[in-house]
């Protein structure tokens, strides 16, 4: 049997908050910095998603349709593409319409909500298979949580809402001895698959790629296909952001000929074959269940959700966000549901993030704000406004009632509501994790 | 009567709170029939002369070197050596580098003799050297004037080094003003041992002292060991006039509670959050603003977010100009639970914005004003209870608005000024 390899691309760009003063508490309720999101999505779009999508387009048809990749994108990015370069979703498009290409599903915006309630996580799963079913015409059957967040209780709802897959991260502290170069199952749902993605040549793609100060560069396709050798096991997963092409790593850097070379020379080697997530499910057993207790990301080299909640601001942002939910419920405004799902983008969450010293970098490239201090106190304000508003429609559903008996209770409620357990957020997760290669670092957003 | 009065700044171009105390005094000076020569290192032309000669430093020659000064400078540049010290250097060398650093300096103050020095007045890293040209200049200036003052009048620790050399040279009796003290600035552990030297001197060196407060008195007597019948309490006003209430519309219809200030030790933002983390949980109908920066900033943002009440606790970040009225106008009721507070201008200005205002027993102004609340600064449970009761009884908050602005816009400098008038009157004779 020939070993498989598996390219998955997250594409997902937040909806950035613009700069909001206390003063407008109360007065303004646009939050978003339409201006700064629709010129960063353009100059993506002009630099990595459309010519990355040709690129892939181009070497599906050369290969005959051997290559393939996955793509999950968000709802967020989904939004914004619509808005301002349509274009966009016209070249995912015909990339899908190829049969080469798997899109996964996962939480409309890119949320952290599988940590905070089971129903809300349903609720964004749904929303995002039916965008994805607008859009593209196919229905997602493979799920990839926000930033590869997995955990035993997550995988065993995400079983329940039936996927079969699950895509998450090779993470060694959880991994201990094993490799994640073959396919496990949950421990709760053992009928789940589970993908780990090899984060030490994904990186190598991501990360290292136009590293000049790394012994091994330049990177080439033949020395990549000699380390894809190297590596025992079944199957290759290479997990990434889409944006590695042509934003992270720049068209000048080469990644694009890398990439367009790749496909190939993996093919020419005789040893492997291009899979969806899906298809890699079907063909590779799983070895072994995998137990992980505490979640697990790809972010940072915790691995773990501390990059969104591991100090004081971003537990309290948190646990402040959720905790509306509830009231959420009673009003059932469309309006108010939509923006609090995208104050929900754990984005907002990773510019409080504090941990300068080790992956500052990563953190302060995809950062808009100069401080943590700054994020929080601007996402508080625009939370303040927000829930203001909401108080608001609650009391006006109230007194609509008080005034006249015949309206029936304003606030029926079609959206299944919460039962707001408030999330325990662990205060401290960086124990558990194991020291990490310094080189492998992972981004949780994007700028 | 005509003073020779040292200060560091003067509106418009002002840092401090010291600036606007030194343009209400002297224009309440003036209205009292006291001239007043008033020195600042570096005029800029637009401050107002109506009622003051502005004598700008930086244009003045020095022909005068005094021995202090040169005593001084000794001081300022062994530590000025001593922070940019090179790591693992000999002993011996590190003394030849400070004599030659020396050496070179004084060399240098006498090339400057008969030269103008630029002094940049403001409160940069050569702070110290400033003030030690500062007394240079201040000795010519007293001789250039000579004839024409009575009395000598030195603002704050800045200044203090030039009054006592213009009392050296003219033989003229000197006040020094005792805006504020180390004390107050850092807790005792962190004091700046160069700035409380130089306040010694200054007040040992001064014929009267004059203090913002009783509690500022007391501290000079009793930290500084100054004899209390050279000290004299006088309270600072305010002047009000040119100034408008602006209207603005209110946003959040929750009642809104204000620290407004640096956020620093000495100000006690900690205990305001602790208060209102208390109200917080009793009442949904208020909200807690911390408008201003400081080094403790970052260590609230924390502290607010531990306690969980960041929904209802925002900062504002520095705060000027119109944004401090906005910020008085928006709000119900101000607190200032400083720590040690020579003064505290800005309860004041709540006040006349018709703001109720919690203030803690350890400022100045707690001194003169009935109608504020007030608590001690670490008894966050009373100060919890002055709020709660400002939100939720009409009737108190009524009155402490409505007779707060009275009684603040019945401060005036006018008086203010008459009574520094007497401290002159008593060391001239």
């Amino acid at each position: 049997m020939k070993k498989s390899i598996c390219l998955y691309f997250q594409v997902h760009q937040p909806t950035r908050l613009r700069l909001y003063r206390f003063f407008e508490i109360g007065k303004d309720s646009h939050y978003f910095d339409d201006f700064a999101n629709r010129t960063i999505v353009r100059r993506i779009a002009e630099r990595c998603y459309l010519p990355a999508n040709a690129m892939l387009l181009d070497m599906i048809n050369a290969s005959n349709g051997q290559f393939k990749v996955a793509f999950s994108i968000s709802g967020s990015v989904l939004e914004q593409f619509d808005r301002h370069c349509p274009e966009v979703i016209e070249s995912f498009k015909k990339l899908v319409d190829t049969g080469c290409v798997e899109l996964l599903a996962e939480t409309y915006n890119h949320s952290l909500v599988s940590l905070a309630s089971p129903i809300g996580f349903k609720m964004q799963v749904e929303k995002h298979k039916e965008i994805i079913q607008k859009y593209f015409g196919v229905t997602p059957v493979t799920f990839r949580n926000t930033e590869l967040i997995y955990s035993d209780a997550i995988g065993a709802q995400v079983y329940e809402m039936g996927f079969k897959t699950m895509l998450t991260e090779g993470a060694k502290h959880v991994l201990g001895w094993r490799s994640p170069n073959y396919v496990y199952n949950g421990a709760t749902a053992p009928k789940l698959k589970l993908l780990l993605r090899n984060s030490a040549l994904s990186d190598d793609i991501a990360f290292r790629f136009s590293d000049r100060s790394w012994n091994n560069w330049p990177l080439t396709c033949d020395k990549y296909l000699a380390w894809l050798n190297a590596n025992e096991g079944e199957i290759v997963n290479l997990f990434m952001d889409y944006e590695t092409f042509g934003e992270h790593q720049r068209a000048e850097s080469g990644i694009f000929e890398f990439m367009k070379n790749l496909a190939p020379t993996v093919l020419a080697d005789g040893g492997w074959e291009f899979v969806t997530p899906a298809q890699a499910a079907k063909k590779h057993a799983s070895i072994g269940d995998m137990d992980v207790e505490d979640p697990i990301s790809w972010a940072d080299e915790e691995r773990d959700t501390s990059a969104w909640l591991g100090n004081e601001l971003q537990q309290d942002a948190y646990n402040k966000l959720y905790g509306l939910v509830e009231k959420l419920g009673l009003v059932n405004d469309e309006d108010l549901w939509q923006e609090h799902s995208h104050l929900q983008e754990s984005d907002h969450l990773y510019y409080m993030c504090t941990k300068f010293f080790s992956d500052g970098s990563v953190h302060k490239y995809f950062n808009p704000y100069d401080t943590p201090y700054e994020a929080f106190i601007n996402y508080m304000n625009v939370l303040s406004d927000f829930t203001i508003r909401l108080d608001d429609a609650i009391k006006t559903g109230v007194t609509k009632k008080e005034k006249d008996e015949e309206v029936v209770i304003v606030t029926p409620i079609n959206r299944p509501v919460d039962k707001v357990k408030k999330n325990p957020v662990r205060k401290s997760t960086a124990a558990k994790a194991p020291a990490k290669k310094a080189s492998a670092k992972k981004p949780a957003a994007k700028k | 009567m005509r003073v020779l009065m040292f200060g560091w700044e003067f509106p418009p171009h002002i840092a401090g709170g010291l600036g606007t105390a030194c343009y209400g005094m002297t224009k309440g000076l003036a209205a009292n029939d006291v001239e007043v020569l008033f020195v600042m290192p570096s005029a800029s032309g637009d401050e107002d002369e109506s009622a003051v000669k502005i004598i700008n430093a930086s244009d003045v020659k020095v022909d005068v070197v005094d021995h202090n000064v040169n005593e001084f400078l000794g001081k300022v540049q062994f530590v000025q050596v001593g922070s940019n010290m090179v790591p693992y250097m000999d002993p011996d060398d590190f003394y030849k580098i400070v004599e030659a650093e020396k050496n070179c300096t004084r060399e240098e103050f006498s090339i400057r003799y008969g030269q103008k020095y630029k002094f940049s007045g403001k409160y940069g890293s050569n702070l110290m050297e400033e003030v030690a040209r500062y007394a240079m200049v201040g000795a010519t200036i007293a001789k250039q004037y000579e004839g024409q003052f009575d009395v000598i009048h030195a603002h704050d620790w800045l200044t203090y080094l030039a009054g006592v050399a213009a009392k050296q040279v003219s033989g003229k009796p000197l006040v020094v003003h005792m805006h504020a003290t180390s004390y107050d600035r850092a807790s005792e552990a962190n004091i700046d041992t160069r700035v409380l030297d130089l306040e010694t001197r200054g007040m040992q060196a001064a014929d009267k002292v004059i203090a913002v407060s009783e509690l500022t008195r007391n501290i000079c007597i009793n930290k500084y060991g100054i004899p209390p019948e050279k000290v004299v309490a006088v309270h600072n006003a305010v002047d009000f006039s040119g100034r408008k209430n602006i209207e603005v519309e209110r946003g959040v219809k929750d009642k809104v509670v204000t620290f407004l200030g640096r956020v620093t030790y000495q100000k006690g933002p900690e205990y305001f959050i602790e208060a209102a983390a208390k109200i917080i949980k009793r009442c949904d109908n208020v909200r807690f603003v911390m408008a201003g920066s400081g080094d403790m900033l970052n260590k609230c943002i924390r502290h607010v977010a531990r306690l969980g009440i960041s929904d209802r606790f925002h900062f504002t970040g520095f705060l000027r100009g119109a944004d401090v009225q906005k910020m008085f106008a928006l709000s119900d009721v101000y607190i200032m639970p400083s720590i040690s507070e020579p003064f505290g201008i800005s309860p004041l200005e709540a006040m006349q914005t018709n703001v109720p205002s919690i203030i803690s027993k350890q400022s100045g102004c707690a001194e003169i004003l009935n109608y504020a609340l007030k608590t001690d600064f670490w008894d966050v449970d009373a100060m919890a209870d002055a709020i709660y009761g400002l939100i939720n009884y009409p009737a108190m908050s009524a009155i402490a608005a409505r007779c707060g602005y009275d009684e603040v816009n019945a401060l005036k400098w006018t008086a203010a000024a008459a009574k520094i008038k007497a401290v002159y009157e008593s060391v001239i004779k």
